[in-house]
């Protein structure tokens, strides 16, 4: 068996699952956030009833992260709901924006989106806080209202994304029907050159396939070339698993994946017990292919969809109205330092806007000092517009005064994970999707630029 | 139960994500309350480039669509998990869509919200039809017909019994697999 069909038909209680077979699971962690919440709940509500409860409270993560520092009055409201909901049911892993668990949610327009805004208990991007908060797991299925859930793959569990309603069905019954995928072997030798990150590795595997090349399939990582990989540079091809149209993403399971879950769940107090699961020598793939990382060149994905592809060097001609970097995907302590080595002591030349992931993201960039200076003013001091608000921000436009958002039709290069018209705000702006270093250097020229040439 | 759905269809391209299905700025409504439910409908394809598609899928100022069919290309409904997505349609009047091929998890929440029925199409009939062509989607033959010709879809088989009852849950409690809520 493959990876998923392991994960699945050990959720299932069988020896062995084989693709087409639909099976009941058995939910580890059922993930939703404010934009999905407020439905979900609703379903479970109307479904099971007022008073219902749900399966199981230590299994339920709830994380406002989309649609949090807008004065949107139903944005904020939808906040609300998901505090009520978490105080009603006892729900320990709900990470509020504010402190009080009676108080209301309301920006402040008056103090900007730039200053902080929330309290302790607040995280931000719910893919990257799963992972920093200790929610992943090697063996485990994770389900999130949330299409970019395939993320949590990266620590070799079984993670997608799926609509209220079946959420809301898993609230109930801690089960759901799923229909076992074919798996996609991508298997990696070699480790990536200078320049060259997870974001290109996943860009250049969508344009290899089309983008909807995994549709209703599980994209499956291994090789030599993985444990070359940071666990930062497999969040980000996990997480852009689901612009292939993959059911799932998933990676086999080393020390660093172990090293990186055993710190955050004893860090963080939740379950501490999983089982990893490795591939079988007789796994059935239904395609089967060697990429060399050490090949791989910076990659650009085009205007409209994730699957236009095209090396960096070959598109100095495309001049840019904006740069962006943030989000699941490219808003990582990693993303930003690699964003900062190409930025330090210049400046940029179109407007820049920095979202951390999440206030583990923030608190690191402001900690981190190079040559006595943080990393947080660096970025400052090169021009780039930074928010100290995490969350999920411009990546997919939001409310009219989210912090980056393109209000006008725009040009944008951006280290986010989707560029289907309309994406970021505008329905007639565009977007080019590229890693932090490729997102800096055409930030500092204007142009789509190759970062190898600020990095030799 | 009406086993033919007849209607005006409107056209649609390749990957049609669900940023255009449902703008990303309107998922603040939530679609199990009732008066959030409507007005997510009419902002069904808002998201549509006004220049590739001129003619307006809801009409200004209105909550409902005239067109009960969509028909569309390849990858229909890629992108975000975002359940608003068929609901906008199916809020908005459409009974089903006839595509190309789906994205896998607009499929699953149509069946599962039982919102609409998603028909492959064997044939690319969205560079056949015209917006605004009248066509009558016959369920029990799996069948299209439309400009005076019948095309032959893929059987939805399991997700149709699903759709029929409504969705998931009704399906559920119908076939007796959980039991009834208050």
């Amino acid at each position: 068996m493959t990876l998923t069909e392991k994960i699945l038909a050990r959720a299932s209680g069988k020896p062995w699952v084989r693709p087409g077979d639909n099976v009941w699971v058995n939910v580890d962690v059922l993930m939703t956030h404010d934009v999905c919440g407020p439905g979900t709940i609703g379903v479970f509500k109307r479904e099971f009833g007022k008073n219902a409860k749900v399966w199981d409270r230590k299994k339920v993560v709830i994380i406002p992260d989309h649609y949090i520092f807008t004065a949107d009055a139903m944005s904020n409201r939808n906040v609300d709901i998901l505090r009520e909901f978490a105080n009603e049911q006892g729900i320990e892993y709900f990470y509020d924006v504010i402190d009080d668990p009676k108080g209301q949610w309301r920006f402040d327009a008056a103090k900007g989106n730039g200053q902080r805004q929330f309290g302790n208990r607040y995280s931000g991007v719910c893919h990257s806080s799963l992972a920093q908060k200790g929610h992943n797991r090697p063996g485990e299925v994770l389900f999130g209202t949330d299409s970019h859930t395939c993320q949590s793959g990266a620590f070799n569990q079984f993670a997608t994304g799926i609509g209220n309603t079946d959420a809301g069905f898993i609230l109930g019954t801690g089960k759901l029907l799923i229909k076992v995928p074919e798996t996609m072997r991508f298997f990696f030798e070699g480790a990536l050159p200078l320049g060259v990150m997870g974001k290109d590795v996943i860009l250049h595997l969508i344009g290899e396939i089309g983008f909807d090349g995994a549709t209703y399939r599980a994209m499956q990582f291994e090789g030599p070339g993985v444990s070359t990989l940071s666990m930062d540079d497999r969040m980000t091809i996990t997480n852009m698993a689901i612009e292939a149209g993959g059911k799932n993403g998933i990676f086999t399971c080393d020390q660093k994946t172990l090293d990186y879950v055993n710190a955050r769940v004893a860090a963080n107090g939740t379950k501490s017990a999983f089982e990893p699961v490795e591939p079988d020598a007789d796994q059935q793939c239904i395609y089967d292919k060697t990429f060399d990382l050490s090949q791989l060149e910076p990659t650009v994905a085009c205007h409209p969809d994730p699957g236009q592809r095209k090396l960096a060097k070959e598109l100095g001609h495309i001049t840019l109205d904006r740069a962006y970097i943030g989000s699941c995907t490219g808003g990582k302590t990693s993303d930003f330092l690699a964003f900062a080595e190409v930025v330090r002591g210049k400046t940029v030349k179109i407007d820049t806007f920095g979202v951390p992931s999440t206030t583990e993201v923030l608190n690191e960039l402001k900690a981190t000092q190079w040559d006595g200076q943080s990393v947080w003013d660096i970025l400052a001091a090169a021009g780039v517009r930074l928010t100290e608000n995490p969350g999920c921000a411009a990546c997919l436009g939001g409310p009219v005064d989210t912090f980056g958002r393109m209000n006008t039709p725009l040009k944008c290069i951006s280290a986010t994970n989707r560029n289907f018209p309309g994406r970021m705000g505008h329905k007639e702006s565009q977007v080019f999707l590229a890693s932090p270093y490729t997102v800096a250097a055409s930030a500092l020229t204007g142009k789509i630029t190759d970062p190898r040439e600020f990095l030799c | 139960m009406a086993h033919t759905i007849t209607s005006k269809v409107f056209v649609v391209a390749d990957n049609i994500d669900t940023d255009q299905i449902i703008p990303a700025q309107y998922l603040a409504l939530v679609p199990t309350i009732p008066e959030e439910y409507e007005k997510l409908g009419s902002y069904a394809l808002a998201g549509l480039p006004d220049d590739q598609y001129p003619i307006k899928f809801v009409p200004e100022g209105q909550t409902k669509t005239p067109y009960g069919i969509i028909i569309a290309g390849r990858n229909f409904g890629c992108g975000s998990s975002r359940e608003h997505a068929p609901i906008a349609l199916g809020a908005a009047g459409v009974e089903a869509v006839v595509a190309e091929s789906f994205a896998r998890i607009f499929f699953r929440n149509s069946v599962a919200t039982g919102e609409l029925y998603p028909f492959d199409a064997p044939q690319r009939l969205c560079d056949i039809v015209k917006t605004g062509d009248e066509a009558t989607l016959d369920l029990d033959h799996d069948t299209l017909t439309v400009r005076g010709k019948t095309y032959q879809l893929k059987p939805l088989g399991d997700v149709r019994p699903v759709i029929d009852a409504g969705g998931l849950f009704n399906y559920a409690r119908k076939s007796g697999m959980i039991a009834s809520g208050e």
